[in-house]
């Protein structure tokens, strides 16, 4: 094996165990921002966030993706937005029905009073 | 998409729920499952660790780095059964609640994943690594498919920490 080579994996160790830190920390600040009243919209989008930069960080470096060619790349924005599509195509029926149940999308109907003769 | 069908239903459960249900506040284990979070992460490292020792051409070390791999997965599986026992003895079951319904189906999903992986691993720190004998590039090659694998494994938990342990309730 030649010498250039070697170099080149051991660069690629350090960048993992960097990987592995930001990972580690990524973890614990996930932790104890739970810990911090934040408010339901807000506390969902700060975890997810962090998961989506820890995960990004997994394929990016341990899945070598940051070296693939741009057809990988498309093949996992397709499959990205699949998800979105098949959870937003449940989200809007579901909003649509609530909709339909709480009136919003319900024909007014004119209530005619029955006359009454004294 | 297996898994992105159960984030969806998720999200379809936890939207249409009048009320849903805090980890913390049901009783889940978070600094079990912090740690477990750590020890998923460290398998990653030491899985990708033995991908590069087979680059360096060390047997030795892809042996000692893949064994680390399969013993966090060990690891991760005993504290997971820790949690599920924890809860049974509770009488908490899938049945209890919808929250508890898709905790067991996400993490008992996911690990089954790591059992198939583990299973893999194993035979490629054990008899499959006849092979780096006879042809070390191909075997290189398998224990970077596996490693795609185990990071995907990974990768799931990463998402299924924050989703069900610690996400606030409504």
């Amino acid at each position: 094996m030649n010498d250039a080579h070697h170099e080149e994996v051991q660069s690629h160790v350090k960048t993992y165990i960097k990987v592995f830190a930001a990972l580690a920390v990524g973890t614990i600040v996930t932790v104890l921002a739970s810990n911090i009243h934040l408010g339901i919209i807000l506390g969902i989008i700060v975890a997810l966030l962090i998961a989506t930069v820890k995960g990004s960080l997994v394929a990016a470096f341990f899945m070598h993706l940051s070296a693939e060619r741009k057809t990988i790349y498309w093949v996992l924005v397709l499959t990205a937005t699949f998800i979105v599509v098949m959870i937003g195509l449940i989200m809007f029926a579901r909003e649509d029905q609530q909709g339909r149940q709480q009136g919003i999308f319900a024909v007014p109907q004119r209530h005619v009073p029955v006359a009454t003769s004294e | 998409m297996l898994f992105g069908a159960l984030f969806s239903t998720y999200v379809l459960l936890r939207t249409g729920s009048e009320t849903w249900e805090n980890g913390a506040q049901i009783g889940l284990n978070i600094p079990l499952a912090t740690i477990n979070t750590l020890v998923l992460i460290i398998s990653s490292v030491t899985m990708v660790m033995s991908w590069a020792s087979l680059k360096m051409k060390n047997l030795g070390r892809y042996k000692m780095y893949m064994g680390v791999t399969i013993l966090c997965g060990v690891i991760f599986l005993i504290i997971k059964g820790f949690e599920y026992a924890h809860k049974f003895e509770h009488g908490i079951w899938p049945s209890t609640s919808t929250f508890m319904a898709i905790y067991f189906t996400m993490t008992g999903l996911h690990g089954l994943h790591v059992i198939g992986g583990m299973i893999v691993n194993s035979y490629l720190w054990g008899p499959g690594s006849k092979m780096w004998k006879t042809d070390p590039e191909r075997f290189t090659n398998r224990i970077e498919v596996a490693g795609l694998y185990w990071h995907f494994v990974d990768l799931v938990w990463i998402f299924l920490f924050p989703v069900l342990y610690l996400l606030p309730g409504k």
